[in-house]
Parts: structure tokens; C-alpha cells; sequence
């Protein structure tokens, strides 16, 4: 066991410095973030000021010294257009993806594991082939375009739910939040369903074919022989027993949730730090797309591991460490 | 070069048939396929399908611009998809858009499957130390999302059709390369590639003639899938603004320019271009389905 976390954390720390490197290298070598930054009129001093200050005017290696050591220090530089800290800019943006991630994820689930226990219970009937229908749908259709549409339709057309923002948001444990206050919950709703489509088909096959598989093994049929109530048997044998893959596979998701987030939140204008990572790479501010990458990757780093330590726990047949042929 | 296998032994051409027909047994799947057909017919031959050619600046009227689906033009001819804010028909900027999100989906999974195939059977064939290594840069570029990936290249490499088509096949490589090593490793221990390796044939001639041509048919399944998530993604990312440019739009790009008029209620400019990046991405997945039922050997039987 510790063999294996310690494994898991070298090939890790591996990704997250080679990421950085390419990252840095690449933002460096495309575009001129002189040209972006400092105005047209400013004459010659006020331009060597300006790139004195960003660094911009040392050699290419020892740029990215500066930025290791700051790095190690957690100061990922300052953002070349807010002025303050870009790592900061990132972290106080990080509240509002969190937010919408999560209940993207709470609306797959909720949705997802009942229609999906109903498609695998009752798999011929009509209801079970329109579930089918609709999950293959919402593997098909683009995120972005579903979000307009949303917006379309229940903003636009219908007037009855905010097309954009974050809406009015509450304090809790010094950070805002927009689930806490009714405003804030209208204007979340759309997002969180936009984001949760993808999810919850997923959700929905995984739910079909696990309810699938384990209607037929012994102990249901035993259940059944016994005489417990059907509700009984679907919502303790089978449920619990469905709930090992979706859980394995939702931890892994939401990184990808987090990562997908950058299409709702710039459909929607969430201001959470996806619509800042597209922000900055269209405006080139290099420190803050760095901030936000390393940020990512160390959250993906984590994610993985605790669901391959958590799957572990779950289910003691997985063997750590062992090789998947 | 499974054209080359089929040349050799002119019994080959029956399964061929055999599967011709089989495919041809699912209504859903047939439909998809003309669809799909009709679609790359009229992205080809775009400039003789439509009425206008949209990037032909003489062609637009101003007058003409932000007209509602079905509104009769100055031009003589109805806008039956309506007209974007110069004027453009909106039908002719769809089909001119499939063309470019088709080129860059099928070129950009074309580049990958080479990329992945090599990769793949090399590592499967080679085995040891260069499979492990090969593999364990598959399994950690597939535990971040594509978007994801894709999103640091293009901001790495700026914007452009060929950029967005090498972000897209780095994206995808590793999903060929984990196929078909998986059906390599299976294949490489039968008899006929121990036979060939008997005959002290060349390595290369191994993996490209016997190995290769038995691996395939889990590849076409997994590639005509990938069309259709490089083609949505490409949409996406010229969605985000770091796709195609403003001069090569694609259906993303039509979407993405209606999003500003959409709020003000006129809904044609992102509502029809979405459809039809819907239609053509249902209508890949419908023929890629049926073409894993009909391939997969364990069905057959």
C-alpha cells in the first residue's frame, strides 16, 4: 500500500513538473505579451518600465527560474492584466467552479441513478427505451449548444429563469456562495443542468447496465424467494450494489466536470475560474493560464489518487498496483 | 493496406459482402448512413448546393442581414434558414461550415490513428520496457479530459485550422494506441505470427502485413466514433474562441457568432448551425454503433 501512494505521488509530481515546463515554454514561445499589454502610444521609456517590471526583458531560461522558485514559494506571478497575484486571481475563482461542479454532479446523480435503475429493471418497455434514447442524446449533443439553447428557451422565451451571472450570493466560512440564497439558486440552475447532461448519461448507462447484471445473480433471486418487498430489494440489494461503479466513476468525473465547466461557465458567464482560464488565453495572460493549469493538474493528481485509494477500500478484489493489461 | 490484403485472395471479398449486409439489416443504421452521405456530398460540392457562396463578399446584400427563416431576400430568392447580421444565408454559411468542421474531424482523427497505430503496435509488438513506458503515457494523458488538453495546446499554439487539427489528433492518439495494442497483444501470440517470425521475416512487414490488417476491426469502430467527438470538440473550442479563425468558420464558429443575437430573441443564427452539428454527429454515432455490432467478432458467432 504505501509502495504503491508512494509510486503514485513520484509519477504524479512527474506530470505536474513536466506540465509546467511545457506550459511555460509554449506561452512563451507563441504571441508577445509586450504587444498585448502595454498601449500603442506609450513611448520607449514607458514600454522598458513596463517590461522591466513583468520580467519580460530576461533571457528565457532564467524566467522560468524565477517562476520555479516562485512556484515553490505558491507566488505563480502577478496576472499581466488584474495586477495582483495570479495564483490569488485563480483560488477566489475556484469557490464558484466548485459550486456548479458539485451540483452538476448532484443532479446527475439524483436524476441519473433512478432513471437508470428504471431502463435496467424494465428494459424492453417504452419507458426504458426513452431513457436509452435521451442518454445516447445527451452524449451527442455539444454542451455549448444545449446551454444556449437552455438559455433560449427558459431565459429568453420563457422569462423564468436568469440567463447569466451568479446571481446574489451568501457568505459561508468567509467564501460566497450562490446556493444559499434564492437568487443565487435561479441563476445556478441552468449551469448546473447544462454541465450535468453529459454526467448524467453516463450515469444513467452505468445504473442500466449494473441493475442489469445484478438483478440475476443468486442473492436477489434468493431476496425475491423470500418474499421482500420489491422496493425493498431494489432500493437495498440492488442499489448498494449498483452504487460501487457510479461512485469509482463520478470521483473520477469530476475532475472532467471541473475541466468542462470552462464551456458552461462561458456560455453562462458564471465567473468561476474556467471563464477565467478562457479569459486569459485569449488576452495572453501567461501567469494566470499557468496558475490555472498547475492548479487543474495538481487537483487531477489528487482526485485520482483518493478514488484509486477510496475504489481500493470499496472493493477489496481491486489489487493495488497491479499492472491493467 | 487492407485494400493490399483484399487484392491477394479474392475469397476475402465475401465477409466484406457479409457485413455489407448485415450493416444493411438495421433501418437506424441505413438512415444514418445516407444522412452521413448526403451530408459529405454536400459539404464536397458545397459551392453548387447552396445559393450563395457566404464568403464572397459582392454576393452579400447589408440589406439583406438579420432577415427571420423564410423571409424572401432582395436577391429573388428566399432565405428559408434566414440571414446572419451582413446578410449572409444562413443555409449556405451551414453547409460551407460542415465543410470545415468535417475537414478538421476527419483529417485531425486520420493523423491520430496513424500516430496511435504506430505507437501501438510497436509497443504491443516490442513488448517489455518500451510497451510499459508507451502505456504509462497513454494512461496519464487519458486521466485528463480532452477539453482540457486541447485547450492547453491551442493556447500554446495559437489560432488556425491545421493548429486546431494537430490539438485534435494529440488529443486522440492514445485512445488508438490503448485499442489497438490491446487487440495486438491477443493477435501477436497466434500461430501465423509465429509462423512469419519462423520465416525470419522483416519485423515491419510482420506488424504492417499479418499483425496490422487482423487488428483492425476494432479501430474502425473506435475512429468513426472519434469523427464525431473531434468534430464536436472542434466545435467547442471554436465555441471558446481559440478554435478555427473568424475567416474559416466552422459550424461552432456559426454558433458561437449567434450568440450574441440570441438574447435579443433572434435564435436562427445559433439554433440551425447546432442542428446541424447535431444531425451529423447522430448520424456518425448511429453508423459507428451499428459498425461495433457487426464487428464484433463475438456477436457473429
Amino acid at each position: 500500500m504505501l509502495v504503491f501512494i508512494l509510486r503514485r505521488l513520484a509519477q504524479s509530481a512527474v506530470v505536474v513538473v513536466a506540465m509546467s515546463v511545457l506550459v511555460f515554454a509554449g506561452i512563451f514561445a507563441i504571441g508577445n505579451p509586450i504587444d498585448v499589454l502595454i498601449s500603442p502610444e506609450a513611448d520607449e521609456i514607458e514600454r522598458a518600465a513596463a517590461i522591466a517590471r513583468l520580467g519580460l526583458d530576461r533571457p528565457m531560461h532564467e524566467q522560468f527560474m524565477r517562476f520555479v522558485d516562485g512556484a515553490l514559494g505558491g507566488d505563480l506571478g502577478t496576472s499581466f492584466v488584474h495586477g495582483v497575484p495570479a495564483l490569488g486571481l485563480v483560488l477566489q475563482r475556484f469557490p464558484a467552479t466548485l459550486e456548479l461542479a458539485l451540483c452538476a454532479m448532484l443532479v446527475a446523480v439524483v436524476l441519473g441513478i433512478p432513471l437508470g435503475l428504471w431502463a435496467g429493471l424494465k428494459p424492453d418497455s417504452m419507458a426504458g427505451r426513452v431513457i436509452m434514447t435521451g442518454s445516447i442524446l445527451g452524449f451527442s449533443l455539444p454542451t455549448f449548444w444545449v446551454g444556449m439553447m437552455l438559455i433560449m428557451a427558459f431565459a429568453v422565451t420563457l422569462g423564468w429563469l436568469p440567463a447569466g451571472g451568479r446571481g446574489e450570493t451568501a457568505s459561508l466560512f468567509g467564501v460566497q456562495w450562490s446556493v444559499l440564497t434564492a437568487d443565487g439558486l435561479a441563476h445556478l440552475i441552468l449551469p448546473a443542468v447544462n454541465l450535468a447532461l453529459f454526467k448524467l448519461s453516463l450515469v444513467i448507462r452505468l445504473a442500466r447496465a449494473g441493475t442489469r447484471e445484478v438483478a440475476l445473480q443468486d442473492y436477489v433471486k434468493f431476496a425475491r424467494a423470500k418474499g421482500l418487498a420489491p422496493a425493498r430489494i431494489v432500493g437495498v440489494h440492488i442499489l448498494k450494489n449498483i452504487m460501487i461503479p457510479v461512485v469509482t466513476v463520478l470521483g473520477l468525473e469530476l475532475g472532467s466536470v471541473i475541466a468542462f465547466s470552462v464551456v458552461t461557465e462561458s456560455v453562462f458567464a458564471w465567473p468561476g475560474m474556467g471563464k477565467l482560464l478562457i479569459d486569459s488565453i485569449l488576452q495572453l495572460d501567461r501567469p494566470v493560464v499557468i496558475a490555472y493549469l498547475l492548479v487543474t493538474v495538481l487537483l487531477f493528481v489528487v482526485i485520482n489518487l483518493i478514488v484509486d485509494l477510496v475504489y481500493s477500500l470499496l472493493d477489496p478484489r481491486i489489487r493495488l498496483g497491479g499492472g491493467r493489461a | 493496406m487492407s485494400v493490399a490484403a483484399t487484392k491477394e485472395s479474392p475469397a476475402v471479398e465475401t465477409p466484406f459482402l457479409r457485413l455489407a449486409r448485415e450493416f444493411a439489416r438495421s433501418r437506424t443504421a441505413l438512415a444514418g448512413l445516407a444522412v452521413l452521405v448526403l451530408i459529405v456530398l454536400a459539404a464536397l460540392f458545397a459551392r453548387w448546393v447552396v445559393p450563395q457562396d457566404p464568403y464572397d463578399l459582392a454576393q452579400l446584400d447589408i440589406l439583406d442581414s438579420m432577415m427571420a427563416p423564410g423571409t424572401l431576400g432582395g436577391g429573388g430568392w428566399t432565405y428559408w434558414l434566414g440571414t446572419d447580421d451582413q446578410g449572409r444565408d444562413m443555409l449556405s454559411a451551414i453547409v460551407f461550415g460542415l465543410r470545415t468542421s468535417l475537414l478538421v474531424g476527419v483529417v485531425a482523427t486520420l493523423i491520430a490513428l496513424a500516430v496511435g497505430v504506430a505507437v501501438g503496435l510497436l509497443a504491443a509488438y516490442a513488448g517489455d520496457r518500451v510497451d510499459g513506458l508507451v502505456m504509462r503515457l497513454v494512461d496519464i494523458q487519458l486521466s485528463f479530459p480532452a477539453i482540457l488538453i486541447a485547450l492547453i495546446l491551442l493556447a500554446l499554439l495559437g489560432k488556425g485550422v491545421d493548429k486546431v487539427i494537430v490539438a485534435l489528433a494529440a488529443v486522440q492518439w492514445a485512445y488508438y494506441a490503448r485499442t489497438i495494442r490491446g487487440s495486438a497483444l491477443v493477435e501477436r501470440r497466434k500461430e501465423y505470427i509465429e509462423a512469419a517470425q519462423c520465416l525470419a521475416l522483416p519485423h515491419r512487414r510482420i506488424m504492417m502485413r499479418h499483425l496490422l490488417p487482423n487488428c483492425l476491426p476494432p479501430l474502425i469502430v473506435v475512429a468513426t466514433v472519434q469523427v464525431a467527438h473531434a468534430i464536436a470538440l472542434e466545435a467547442t473550442l471554436s465555441f471558446l474562441g481559440v478554435g478555427v479563425p473568424v475567416t474559416q468558420p466552422s459550424l461552432g464558429m456559426l454558433i458561437a457568432s449567434g450568440y450574441q443575437y440570441m438574447l435579443s430573441g433572434d435564435y436562427w443564427i445559433s439554433l440551425f448551425p447546432g442542428l446541424a452539428l447535431l444531425v451529423t454527429i447522430v448520424a456518425i454515432n448511429l453508423v459507428g454503433d451499428r459498425l461495433r455490432d457487426v464487428l464484433n467478432p463475438r456477436l457473429n458467432h
